[in-house]
C-alpha cells in the first residue's frame, strides 16, 4: 500500500487483547524481554531499568498503567523502546510486531472509555477493516505528574 | 607557511609565560625588593618577545619589549616598584593576554598599545632607554626589508647550515612587485607557489602572515633553499606578471653573523649616555635569541618533560577504558563459571594489568586544581580594589588533583563563592577596625583529598552568616514555613542561602545579592556528585565546605545483597562492615542500635527501606551491618549478606528516574544485571 502524506506510520502492539498503535518516529527499537532490575520508591508503572546496550533505561509497565490485570510474561512480550522528551523508556507489551499506514481520514477521537484506559492517554481511535487501533499520547503515558486514574497499588 | 606549524606551540608557551608573569607581578607587589621575583618576570617577558618577534607579531615583540625593558630597569635599581606602576605593568599584561588570544582566534595579534606602551616608556625615564628601545625593536615596517633587520634564530640558521652539506644553496631573493598591483596577496602566493617547486623557503620577510594580509608596500625578501641555480629562479619569478623586480643573491651565513657582530658594537655606540650597568644586558640580548632560547629549554628540562594530549582523545580513552572494565568483570564471572584453571590464571593476570591500567587512566585525567586557582589572587585583588575591601588571600593544597570535567566545572562556582565572600562575608577596613580585628581580612582556598573525596574550603574571617536574618527571610520568601524553621539546625539554616530567589543583600550589587547565584552554585556541584555546606560564627567569619568525587565515574563499591536484589554501597561512604549477633541490637527511643566500642550507632534496615519484596521472613540470630559515614555521623545500614567489593562504573539513572530516594545511580555489573547505588548520605541523620 502506497503511503500519502495523509497517512501515519504506526507500530502497532498487543496488551491485554486491544491492539495500541505509537507513530514510527517515537520508537527507537523492540527488545526481547530480559532482566529488569527494580527501583525503590517510584512510580508504581515503573517497573525497574535495564541494561540497554550499556545505558541504564526505564522500563514503564503499560498493564499497571492502564491498571489491567498483571500476566505473567512470555515468550511473545516485548520491550518497546521509545523516545519520551530526550530520554529513552521502556514499555512492557504483550506483542509487537506490526507496522502499518493509516489513513488520516480514518482517525476519530476517543470514546471516554476504552476498557479501563482512560481517555486522557489516548489521541484517537482508527478503525481499520475489523481492526481497532487506539492511538496513545504518550506524552500523557509517560508524564509522572499526570493524574493517576487507578493509583491503585497492585 | 614557516611559522603556522609553530603556532599552537607558540599559543600555548605564550599563555604560560604570561600566567607567570600575572603571578609574579602579584608576589611583586607584596615584595618589591624581592629579587628572585623580578628576575623571573624578566626571564619570561625575554622569552615572550622572542618568540612573538620570531613569530612575526611585532605589536606583541613590542610591547614585551617595552616590560622587558622596565624590568631591566628595575633589575638595577634605577626604577622603583611602586603601586601604580604595578598597575600599568597589569595593564600591560592584560594587552598582551589580548593579543595572544587574538592569535589563538586566528587573528594577527594587532591592537593599539600606545597608551601603555607611553606609561611604561614613562617609567623608564631617562633619554637612554627609549633611544636604545627604538633602535633594537625595529619592526618590519622599514623599506629596507633585508634580512639582515630581523634577526635569524638558531633553528633557522641550523637549517641554512645543513642546506649547503646536502648540496643546496643558500638565497637570498628579493623582490618588488610594481606599485599598481592590487592583489599583492595573489601575486605574494603564486611567487611562494614557484619558489615551493624550486626549493624551500626558510624565512621571509616581512613574515608570511603579514605577506598574506598585504602588510607590506611593495617589497619582501626571502631566505631560500634550493638545487637550482640563481638565473633560473629569477627567470621563474620574473615570468609572475606584476613582479617589477627580482634579485637573487648568494647568502652566506658567515656574513650573515659577521654583520651581526658588527651591529651589536654599532648599537653600543648608538645609545647616548648610558651607564655602563645599562650596556651589559643590551649586548647580550643581540646575542639573545640563541642563549634565551637555551635558558628556556634548560628551564623547561628542570621541570616534569610533559606531554600535550588532546583532551578529546583522553575521553575516548576513557569510555573504550569503561567498556573494557564491564567486560572483564563478565570475564571474571564467566571464568568462576566454568572453573577452568588456564581461563582463570589469565583473567586473573588480565585483572591485574588492567588494574594498573585504570590508575594509569585515571590519574592522566587528574589535573591539579592549581588551574584554577591560580586565576583567583588577580580576581580578588580586583574585587577588593572594587569594593574598598583589604583582603588577604591564602592558598593551600593548590597541588590537589581533580578530574578534568569536574576541574571544568568547578571554577564558576568557586568564583561566585568567593565573590560572596568579598561581598558579604569581610567587612570594609573601617567595621573591622570597630569590632576590635585586623584592618586586612583573610580568605582562605583551601583544598585537600580524603577517602574518595576532594574536598574544597573557602573561609574567611568575616562577618558571619547572620541566621536569624536569614530565617526570617526564608521564611517570608515562603521557602520554609515558620514551624520547619523551629526545628533546623544551625547547619540547615545556612543552606537556606543557597535556595533559589533567596537573597539577604539589601542592595543588589552588580557582584552579587541577585540571589540566583549560590543556587546554582548548588546545582553545579550536585550535579557532579559533590556538595556542599557552610557553617558560619557570627563577626568571626565563615566556610564553605564543597565535597566532590575524586574520579567521575569509576568507583569502588561494596555490594551486597537485599533478599533477591544486589545493591552497591560506595566504598568511600564505608568504615567498617560488621556482623552483628541480634543480642547486640538495642533499642533506644523506639530505634534499633547497636553498640560498637563505645559508640551507639542507629541501625537503617535497607529491606524496609527499599520495599524489598521477600518470600518469606528469615530469622537469623545474626545480622549483617555496613557501618557509614557523612561528615561526623554515622549509621549502620543492615543488609543480607555482603557479596564483596567491586570497582564499578558509575551510570546515570536517567532523568525519568532522577529524583529517587537514597538511590545515587547504577552500575552494570559482571553479568549484565543492573545493580542500584545506595546514596548513603540521605540515610544518614
Amino acid at each position: 500500500m502506497t503511503t500519502t502524506l495523509q497517512d501515519r506510520k504506526v507500530i502497532v502492539f498487543n496488551l491485554n487483547g486491544e491492539e495500541y498503535a505509537v507513530p514510527v518516529q517515537n520508537v527507537g527499537s523492540i527488545e526481547r524481554m530480559m532482566q529488569i532490575t527494580r527501583v525503590p520508591k517510584t512510580e508504581h508503572f515503573i517497573k525497574g531499568v535495564i541494561n540497554l546496550k550499556g545505558v541504564v533505561t526505564p522500563i514503564v509497565d503499560l498493564r499497571v498503567r492502564f491498571g489491567t490485570d498483571r500476566r505473567e510474561y512470555d515468550d511473545s512480550t516485548r520491550i518497546i523502546i521509545v523516545y519520551y522528551r530526550e530520554m529513552e523508556i521502556g514499555l512492557v507489551v504483550d506483542g509487537a510486531n506490526d507496522v502499518i499506514d493509516i489513513p488520516e481520514d480514518a482517525i476519530e477521537p476517543p470514546p471516554e472509555v476504552i476498557n479501563t484506559v482512560h481517555a486522557d492517554y489516548i489521541e484517537g481511535v482508527a478503525k481499520m477493516g475489523n481492526r481497532l487501533l487506539v492511538l496513545l499520547d504518550l506524552e500523557k503515558v509517560l508524564d509522572k505528574k499526570e493524574n493517576d486514574y487507578l493509583k491503585l497499588e497492585a | 607557511m614557516d611559522t603556522a606549524q609553530y603556532l599552537d606551540i607558540f599559543i600555548e608557551e605564550s599563555r604560560e609565560h604570561l600566567q607567570t608573569v600575572s603571578e609574579k607581578l602579584l608576589d611583586l607587589e607584596k615584595n618589591p625588593e624581592e629579587k628572585g621575583i623580578i628576575e623571573e618576570i624578566f626571564r619570561a617577558a625575554h622569552t615572550l618577545k622572542g618568540m612573538s618577534a620570531t613569530m612575526g607579531y611585532t605589536d606583541l615583540a613590542n610591547l614585551t619589549h617595552k616590560l622587558e625593558n622596565v624590568f631591566d630597569g628595575v633589575r638595577y635599581d634605577k626604577i622603583k616598584v611602586n603601586a601604580s606602576m604595578i598597575d600599568v605593568l597589569f595593564e600591560a599584561l592584560d594587552d598582551m593576554i589580548a593579543m595572544v588570544e587574538n592569535v589563538a582566534e586566528g587573528g594577527d595579534g594587532k591592537r593599539d598599545v600606545e597608551n601603555v606602551v607611553n606609561d611604561l616608556l614613562a617609567i623608564e625615564k631617562g633619554e637612554a632607554l627609549q633611544a636604545r628601545a627604538e633602535a633594537v625593536s625595529n619592526p618590519a615596517d622599514s623599506a629596507d626589508a633585508s634580512i639582515d633587520g630581523h634577526k635569524l634564530d638558531e633553528f633557522e640558521i641550523t637549517i641554512l647550515g645543513e642546506s649547503k652539506e646536502r648540496g643546496f644553496e643558500n638565497y637570498e631573493i628579493s623582490v618588488e612587485l610594481s606599485e599598481t598591483c592590487l592583489l599583492k596577496g595573489a601575486r605574494v602566493f603564486m611567487i611562494f607557489e614557484i619558489l615551493e617547486k624550486l626549493g624551500e623557503v626558510i624565512k621571509s620577510v616581512p613574515a608570511v602572515s603579514e605577506l598574506e594580509e598585504e602588510n607590506f608596500e611593495h617589497t619582501f625578501t626571502v631566505l631560500f633553499v634550493s638545487k637550482h641555480d640563481q638565473k633560473e629562479i629569477e627567470a621563474k619569478i620574473k615570468k609572475v606578471s606584476e613582479v617589477k623586480d627580482v634579485s637573487v643573491s648568494v647568502f652566506s651565513i658567515e656574513e650573515y653573523k659577521a654583520d651581526i657582530e658588527k651591529k651589536v658594537q654599532e648599537e653600543e655606540q648608538a645609545a647616548t649616555a648610558p651607564t655602563p650597568v645599562q650596556q651589559a644586558p643590551e649586548a647580550p640580548k643581540a646575542e639573545s635569541k640563541t642563549p634565551a632560547k637555551k635558558e628556556g629549554k634548560s628551564a623547561k628540562s628542570g621541570q616534569n618533560k610533559t606531554i600535550r594530549v588532546n583532551i578529546e582523545r583522553l575521553d575516548i580513552l576513557m569510555n573504550l577504558f569503561e567498556e573494557l572494565l564491564i567486560d572483564r568483570g563478565r570475564l571474571e564471572q564467566i571464568s568462576v563459571d566454568l572453573n577452568h584453571g588456564d581461563l582463570q590464571e589469565t583473567v586473573e593476570r588480565m585483572a591485574r594489568v588492567s588494574g594498573d591500567l585504570q590508575n594509569i587512566i585515571l590519574t592522566m585525567r587528574m589535573v591539579p586544581i592549581d588551574q584554577v586557582f591560580s586565576r583567583f589572587p588577580r580576581m580578588i585583588r580586583q574585587l577588593a580594589r572594587d569594593l574598598n575591601k583589604n583582603v588577604e588571600v591564602q592558598i593551600m593544597g593548590a597541588e590537589t588533583e581533580l578530574d578534568r570535567t569536574v576541574i571544568d566545572e568547578i571554577g564558576d562556582p568557586l568564583v561566585h563563592l568567593i565573590r560572596n565572600a568579598i561581598d558579604h562575608g569581610i567587612e570594609n577596613p573601617e567595621q573591622r577596625l570597630a569590632k576590635g580585628k585586623t584592618e586586612q581580612g583573610t580568605m582562605k582556598l583551601e583544598a585537600y583529598h580524603s577517602g574518595n573525596h576532594v574536598f574544597i574550603d573557602i573561609s574567611d574571617d568575616g562577618a558571619g552568616i547572620n541566621k536569624h536574618k536569614v530565617l526570617d527571610k526564608a521564611i517570608k520568601n515562603g521557602v520554609v514555613t515558620h514551624e520547619q524553621g523551629l526545628n533546623m539546625t544551625d547547619q540547615q539554616i545556612y543552606q537556606l542561602i543557597m535556595s533559589s530567589g533567596f537573597s539577604t543583600a539589601e542592595i543588589v550589587s552588580d557582584v552579587s545579592g541577585r540571589g540566583v547565584g549560590l543556587d546554582v552554585v548548588k546545582n553545579t556541584i550536585e550535579s557532579l556528585g559533590g556538595s556542599i555546606s557552610i557553617d558560619s560564627e557570627e563577626d568571626k567569619g565563615s566556610i564553605f565546605s564543597i565535597q566532590l568525587p575524586l574520579t567521575l565515574s569509576i568507583i569502588s563499591a561494596l555490594l551486597v545483597e537485599l533478599k533477591e536484589e544486589k545493591y552497591a554501597i560506595p566504598l568511600s561512604s564505608i568504615i567498617e562492615t560488621a556482623i552483628i549477633h541480634k543480642d547486640q541490637i538495642f533499642h533506644a527511643h523506639a530505634k534499633k542500635v547497636i553498640d560498637i566500642r563505645g559508640k551507639v550507632i542507629p541501625l537503617v534496615f535497607l529491606n524496609d527501606i527499599f520495599d524489598v519484596p521477600s518470600t518469606e521472613e528469615e530469622e537469623s540470630d545474626y545480622t549483617s551491618v555496613v557501618i557509614v559515614k557523612k561528615g561526623e555521623k554515622i549509621a549502620g545500614l543492615v543488609v543480607d549478606s555482603f557479596i564483596g567489593q567491586q570497582e564499578v562504573v558509575l551510570k546515570s539513572l536517567g532523568d525519568y528516574l532522577s529524583s529517587t530516594f537514597a538511590i545515587s545511580g547504577a552500575t552494570i555489573l559482571g553479568d549484565g544485571q543492573v545493580a542500584l547505588i545506595v546514596d548513603t548520605n540521605a540515610l544518614v541523620k
